[in-house]
């Protein structure tokens, strides 16, 4: 019965998780009327919710039947897990909520991909560990708290385009200290340890990296603002480079190159920048033994799988094995990929809820990066048009390269899957990008207000004018 | 109005570099997710079999593992399972199909290694499987049927006797491998059981299969190539040696086999019977660099191209500038050249299907437990290793081999049968030679080729040609 369950479970949500993607997409093309956007984001929601009901189904039987993942079969663990279930769909209803009532100008198909990726990150740490689901709850409780206000800071704070030397001083100090005193995980150094919470800087640096830049850039009167950007955001990458974070100096460098790009708009910038970012790269697979392992297991991860290449070939084996249509959850082995909660996420899923389901994710992501483009391109004012600009790159290439290092499509640099993977740092550093960018959401309707008025008082004086010329003709 | 008029304008202004960012990315976003839908379709499966991927063996918890199947439907792979539930897996044929049946505890080898996907998958009626969810009950797991022909199989293992070697036969057209045996040999059942004492002992190596995995000097079987470099730098097939049973050249002495003397000959003659004078000489005639890539075509040290997992390579060294001792041995099948069973099958059967490999593999599809097909399987071509021309040479010479040569008890009413013998010297002792056979025979449009190899049993003529007799008649008598 369980395994009958577990089996027509898999199908309904890769059919729930199909649909929610057509309506995603759907909801970046123009609507015909405001009803009709309402009503198509009241149907994401309703997806969202089901999705995340389904899943949990399945969890809890597993739980109540077999352990889940805990292999002792218990009444109070599947107690446990309920009200875990129920107070992550309280929390998700919270941050409906939020965005409907407070913020009425924000995106609510922004919010609705957010939940859903929120929620497929639940359910897989719910999957793979009680832990590990618990903790990364009260983080994302936590983030939600903490990312409430941004949206209201983004649209009154009228100064950050002036604090560019802060955001340069906190971003250079927070990675210096990481390359310095940071302790080393898989090659690369990246947390910071403090007392019982460990902190990984970049995360959050990366976003302030991008308003330094936007602070810089948004209004250039001389080509030595470029230069000195050039040499702060350098350093910034250097840093990295010195703590071994490969995948993170990947993320500043492209940010920095799409951002120079646009304020410039000079594609000779963007071509340069990106071949001394691929010869950069091509030196530290010479320099770094931690990059040539990874290259070699990129290459054939079963010529070297009792080394380097055992992560990247079980992460194969788990997405192989569960093929298109996924094993079923509970039904896999998800925990023989090595660091699977975090980097391997993808892998998790891929294998238990099946490769379509994986597909349909890779493409709300691109539909969240699309529409941090947008928005972009909507904004007027320069400064937010360059901080969205720069978020939307950031996390593009960062979605792209850990689920191209998962699928071995390019060597794993073990970055996050954003609000999937475990990981507090993660989780609120992606939640502070999806609040700032509602933030812009709110300035458009706020530019949106002033244009409207604009042509009011425009299409007022043009009147006024015919009138007085007519006036002035009939004397 | 206005309002878009202006939002048009200022999108136009940057218009362009949003385009080259977004479709910079999308570009590589499509190609990731294009790669992902061809991993999963077509890529996986080399990782879902890999001995290393625990997932599949999870798999019997909801499956019966299917059968193996000969291509004439014998079962030569079956799980029981008893009244209390218990599984045990049991092989009708035992020892003869051992090595190429494998086995399936203590790791896995052979089909169960390669068919152990399919097997524990299931595609039985969907009500049956619906059913069985409801009430716990295992389904029933796929079959694979090999491309195993058990008739001929048997023929050769009871024709072999109780000789350490290999046997391997193909069929040239397609490459569908018919027959696969390797002794010694253990009995499949009780792997476990003898686990310890199978892996111990090291001087007969029980586990190798040594169709695919042994590595052998070629002896007499290799004038097949030197015959076709000779040919091929202008030598006619009328040119002739004079052979003394002995040739000494820098100091070394080759000898025919028990030193007769042939006489007179011309290379036909010299390749039926066998001389290794002749091929010395001939071998000391060639432009070395271009015998060294006339064996690399025929695939000597490359990796051989076969669905087959725990190939391994054959290989050949001389080069220009070697000493001429070594020519001399390398000439006629010694020095420093090995090959497997398998790879000789593969050129014999090349030449027989006019010079172009067909990739030898062993599951011919998949099946559910009602018969229905859901995977067919199908052999890849390769390539010509050698040329047309070349391939009606060759059959000229080995078919010489069976009417006036060390083959003619080869000769049969029946069907056409060609061939080489060989007498692989492993040791500094002379008389202690492997018996090498390798050709292929054909009735009408019926065909099949095969490589024996018996270690220490004598000469080709006195050992393999009567194994290679016995599969032929089988063979051709169905």
């Amino acid at each position: 019965m369980l395994h009958l369950l577990t089996t027509v479970s898999k199908f309904t949500m890769i059919f729930i998780m199909a649909l929610y993607t057509y309506f995603s997409y759907q909801a970046l093309m123009p609507q015909k009327s405001e009803e009709k956007s309402q009503l198509l984001y009241k149907k994401q929601t309703a997806l969202v919710m089901l999705l995340f009901i389904n899943g949990y189904i399945v969890i809890l039987m597993h739980t109540l039947y077999s352990g889940g993942s805990e292999e002792v079969t218990s009444v109070s663990v599947a107690q446990q897990m309920l009200v875990l279930f129920l107070a992550q769909l309280v929390l998700l209803r919270i941050i409906f909520i939020i965005y409907k009532f407070f913020y009425r100008a924000a995106s609510d198909a922004l919010v609705n991909n957010m939940c859903l990726l929120l929620s497929v990150g639940f359910l897989i740490l719910a999957r793979l560990s009680w832990d590990k689901a618990l903790r990364q709850f009260f983080l994302a409780v936590a983030a939600v708290v903490l990312t409430a206000l941004i949206p209201l800071f983004v649209r009154k704070l009228k100064f950050l385009n002036k604090l560019a030397w802060l955001y340069a001083i906190i971003g250079i100090g927070g990675l210096g200290l990481v390359a310095v005193a940071g302790s080393t995980d898989y090659g690369a150094k990246l947390n910071i340890s403090l007392g019982p919470v460990t902190i990984q800087p970049s995360e959050f640096i990366k976003i302030l990296f991008v308003f330094f830049l936007a602070a810089m850039l948004y209004d250039i009167r001389e080509m030595k603002q470029v230069y000195v950007a050039t040499a702060i955001a350098g350093l910034h990458v250097l840093l990295l480079v010195a703590a071994r974070d490969l995948g993170g100096a990947a993320i500043f460098g492209v940010a920095f190159l799409a951002m120079v790009y646009v304020a410039t708009r000079r594609l000779e910038l963007f071509l340069g920048g990106l071949g001394v970012g691929l010869v950069g790269a091509f030196l530290a697979s010479r320099i770094f033994t931690h990059v040539q392992n990874r290259i070699v297991a990129w290459k054939d991860p079963l010529s070297v799988i009792d080394s380097q290449g055992y992560q990247v070939a079980q992460s194969l084996f788990a997405i192989g094995t569960g093929g298109w249509f996924g094993s079923g959850m509970y039904e896999g082995m998800p925990e023989k990929i090595p660091v699977v909660s975090k980097d391997f996420v993808f892998a998790a899923i891929s294998e238990e809820m099946g490769g379509f389901f994986a597909l349909c994710l890779i493409f709300v992501y691109i539909n969240c990066f699309l529409m941090f483009f947008n928005i972009s391109m909507q904004i007027r004012d320069r400064f937010y048009k360059l901080i969205a600009l720069g978020l939307g790159t950031v996390y593009g290439i960062q979605t792209f390269l850990t689920l191209g290092g998962v699928i071995k499509f390019i060597p794993s640099t073990g970055v996050t899957l954003p609000l999937i993977s475990y990981g507090g740092s993660s989780l609120l550093s992606t939640m502070i990008l999806f609040a700032v960018i509602q933030g812009l959401y709110c300035l458009r309707e706020d530019q949106r207000m002033t244009e409207e008025l604009e042509d009011i008082v425009a299409k007022g004086l043009n009147d006024y004018d015919k009138k007085s010329t007519s006036k002035k003709r009939k004397q | 109005m206005t309002m878009t008029r202006r939002v048009q304008a200022k999108k136009e202004n940057s218009n362009t570099e949003f385009a080259v960012i977004t479709y910079g990315f999308l570009g590589l976003f499509i190609a990731m997710c294009l790669y992902f839908a061809y991993f999963i379709t077509f890529g996986a499966e080399d990782f879902i079999n890999n001995p290393y991927n625990a997932r599949v063996s999870q798999f019997s918890e909801n499956v019966i593992r299917g059968d193996i199947l000969s291509s004439d439907g014998e079962v030569l792979a079956t799980t029981q399972v008893s009244s209390d539930g218990s599984e045990s897996r049991v092989y009708p044929y035992g020892r003869v199909f051992a090595h190429a049946v494998g086995y399936n505890s203590n790791g896995k080898a052979g089909v169960e290694l390669d068919g152990n996907f399919n097997m524990l998958r299931s595609h039985s009626f969907a009500l049956t499987r619906l059913i069985n969810d409801f009430t716990d009950t295992k389904d029933q797991g796929d079959s694979v049927v090999t491309t195993l022909d058990a008739g001929m199989q048997q023929a050769a293992y009871n024709a072999f006797g109780n000789y350490r070697g290999a046997v391997v036969a193909i069929e040239p057209s397609t490459g569908r491998i018919l027959t696969l045996m390797s002794k010694p040999d253990f009995e499949p059942v009780s792997i476990a059981s003898n686990w310890e004492a199978l892996n111990s002992d090291s001087d007969s190596s029980v586990l190798l299969n040594r169709a695919t995995q042994g590595l052998y000097p070629p002896g007499s079987t290799f004038k097949i190539l030197t015959a076709l470099e000779y040919l091929n730098e202008g030598g006619k097939k009328s040119d002739t040696f004079d052979c003394q049973g002995t040739y000494t050249e820098n100091g070394f002495t080759i000898h025919c086999y028990g030193n007769t003397a042939h006489g007179q000959e011309d290379l036909t003659q010299a390749f039926a019977k066998s001389c290794n004078v002749a091929f010395s000489q001939a071998g000391l005639s060639l432009d070395l660099n271009k015998y060294h890539n006339l064996a690399e075509n025929m695939l000597f040290n490359r990796d051989i191209p076969t669905k087959l997992s725990n190939v391994k390579k054959s290989s050949f060294d001389l080069k220009k500038g070697d000493d001429p001792v070594l020519v001399m041995q390398t000439a006629i099948g010694q020095g420093n050249t090995l090959v497997t069973p398998l790879h000789m099958a593969m050129i014999a059967a090349a030449i027989d299907n006019d010079g172009i490999v067909m990739e030898p593999y062993i599951i011919d599809k998949v099946v559910n437990d009602n018969g229905d097909l859901v995977r067919p399987n199908f052999g890849d071509t390769y390539g010509a290793i050698v040329s047309t021309e070349d391939a009606k040479k060759l059959r000229k010479l080995m078919r010489a081999v069976v009417t006036d040569g060390t083959g003619s008890a080869l000769l049969s009413e029946n069907y056409k049968a060609y061939g080489k013998t060989g007498s692989a010297e492993y040791t500094s002792d002379k008389n202690a030679t492997h018996s090498w056979f390798v050709g292929f025979a054909k009735k009408e449009d019926r065909e099949v080729a095969v490589a024996i190899i018996m270690e220490g049993a004598g000469s080709g003529s006195s050992h393999a040609v009567p194994v290679a007799r016995a599969m032929f008649d089988n063979y051709f008598s169905e």
